[in-house]
């Protein structure tokens, strides 16, 4: 039960995961979304960087780009729930935690799975906007970007993986996306913050995703903002949540005997 | 069954059709909230957007109105797309083929209650909107045509997802359409005026989209009033679009049947 068996689980799991990723081109599902939403913002809405007041300096298909990979790798997090999911309603859930020497491994193990998804789709999207002519002007400031996606990645791995571990069933899926999608879009989406109005503008002052994609902005333009520091304590603290809720959902499963 | 007319077979089987949508309440849910969630965030978010030079409205809201009637009515024909794929998966259609019950009654009662659906759509979507400061500048006439145009576009969007469900017999083919469905819309002119899309490419397909004239059409009535171009644009594209869905429909009926 020591180290060792934490980690070979782990590298079990993530190995068994990224090998089902890569015989179902399906994999990429996650980002196809991001893509589709990137192409229609960034292609439809430029004349909005025009707006008096939008002062992203490397213009409006970067600043969708942004979004667009955070979505990417957020969803790639919540496919991983869907796919947690599915194990536990085949059987193959049960299996596993009847063979694990240590079950936490398991978790870490999907969540080293999501990393690789997570980086794949973003590539996708990354690809995409540079083709598109997104200008890259972040330098050694594009690894503060990285950074935060990673952990976005991470802490929406770990909030399905909770939802799919105690619910053990692919009707889970709408309970870990929703919410998700939710966070996602009741932020500064379309405009900087200080261009949106009414309640939308209240709710994006609140939600904590707001910091994380202004300093993501902020990395990419190659001017770290001051919210830097706040961002990067929001992405570790909702890794350390979800990391709490995934394993008190892991402890729930085992109890119902799963 | 035996003996009734096309009439009343479609009849039931649209109140079949209706009464199993409205059953789901999740269906029903996502329905009506997506739309109006999607309506929210963008007409909020995309606010500052009014100040472009040559925008044509004043209130980002009343422009980003016609968006929630036309993906309600994307969210509607999927759904019954899927249930018609549900019921060839299911063997409700071969059983009713067995029938004297004809097979297009099947189709046109989906349709049927199809139109039942965009019909409510339309009018708690006006209802809410109107609520929350949507200026409907053609006035209550226009707010008939307005469900009216709703209705037909449902309608249209329903053909297809029929044409989809008889061609695979699949829910989940259905339902993976589903992207394609919404990312048409986003594709089209409905976040910004085509004179203001600055990216020739985006203008171009926002153009071929026949999305772009349903949008203008609806959006016409609440912004401008009663602008005949694009009321004959919209409801033009909406007659062809049903004609030729449900004109698809039928030929994939008839070969289902066959088999």
């Amino acid at each position: 039960m020591g180290g060792g068996g934490f980690f070979s689980v782990a590298f079990a799991v993530a190995g068994r995961q990224v090998y089902k990723y890569f015989a179902n081109p399906a994999f990429l599902a996650p980002a196809l979304f991001p893509l589709f939403f990137f192409v229609a913002f960034a292609g439809g809405l430029t004349g909005v960087g025009d707006v008096p007041g939008f002062d992203y300096e490397p213009g409006y298909v970067a600043f969708q780009y942004v979004w667009a990979l955070l979505q990417a790798v957020a969803m790639g997090g919540a496919f991983t729930g869907f796919s947690i999911a599915g194990d536990f309603e085949n059987g193959f859930a049960r299996r596993l935690l009847l063979a694990a020497s240590n079950r936490q491994g398991i978790i870490l193990g999907y969540t080293i799975a999501s990393l690789v998804r997570g980086a794949l789709t973003g590539i996708l999207v990354t690809v995409l906007a540079l083709l598109t002519g997104m200008p890259m002007s972040g330098g050694v400031d594009l690894f503060g970007l990285i950074g935060l996606a990673v952990l976005v990645n991470v802490a929406a791995t770990l909030f399905g993986a909770g939802v799919a571990m105690l619910l053990r069933t692919q009707q889970a899926g709408p309970v870990i996306r929703t919410p998700i999608f939710l966070v996602l879009f009741l932020a500064p989406v379309f405009v900087p913050l200080n261009l949106l109005s009414g309640w939308l503008e209240t709710i994006a002052r609140l939600n904590p995703f707001t910091t994380i994609l202004d300093a993501a902005r902020g990395f990419l333009a190659g001017t770290p903002t001051s919210v830097v520091l706040p961002a990067y304590a929001i992405g570790v603290a909702l890794v350390a949540i979800f990391a709490l809720w995934a394993v008190y959902a892991l402890r729930r499963a085992e109890k119902a005997g799963a | 069954m035996r003996g009734s007319s096309l009439l009343v077979q479609v009849a039931s089987l649209a109140r079949r059709s209706t009464l199993r949508t409205l059953r789901q309440p999740a269906v029903v849910v996502s329905a009506i909230l997506f739309p109006m969630m999607f309506f929210a965030i963008n007409a909020y978010g995309l606010d500052a957007a009014t100040s472009i030079p040559g925008f044509p409205a004043d209130s980002y809201l009343d422009f980003a109105f016609a968006f929630p009637l036309v993906q309600a009515a994307l969210f509607g024909a999927i759904t019954a797309g899927a249930d018609l794929a549900r019921d060839i998966e299911s063997g409700f259609f071969d059983r009713l083929s067995l029938t004297p019950m004809r097979p297009s009654a099947l189709l046109l009662g989906m349709l049927a209650g199809v139109v039942a659906l965009g019909l409510i759509q339309g009018v708690i979507f006006l209802a809410v909107g109107v609520l929350f400061g949507v200026d409907v500048k053609s006035g209550f006439p226009g707010m008939v045509v307005l469900v009216l145009l709703t209705v037909l576009v449902a309608l249209g969007f329903g053909g297809i997802g029929a044409m989809l469900a008889l061609r695979t017999g699949s829910v989940e083919a259905v339902e993976s359409a589903f992207p394609l469905f919404f990312v048409s819309i986003f594709m089209s002119s409905v976040n910004l005026p085509r004179d203001l899309i600055e990216q020739n490419w985006f203008r171009y397909i926002a153009t071929a989209n026949p999305i772009s004239y349903l949008v203008e059409g609806l959006r016409s009535l609440v912004i401008t009033g009663w602008d005949a171009q694009a009321l004959l644009l919209g409801f033009g594209c909406a007659f062809a679009i049903i004609a030729l869905s449900v004109a698809g429909a039928s030929a994939l009926l008839r070969t289902r049947v066959a088999r």
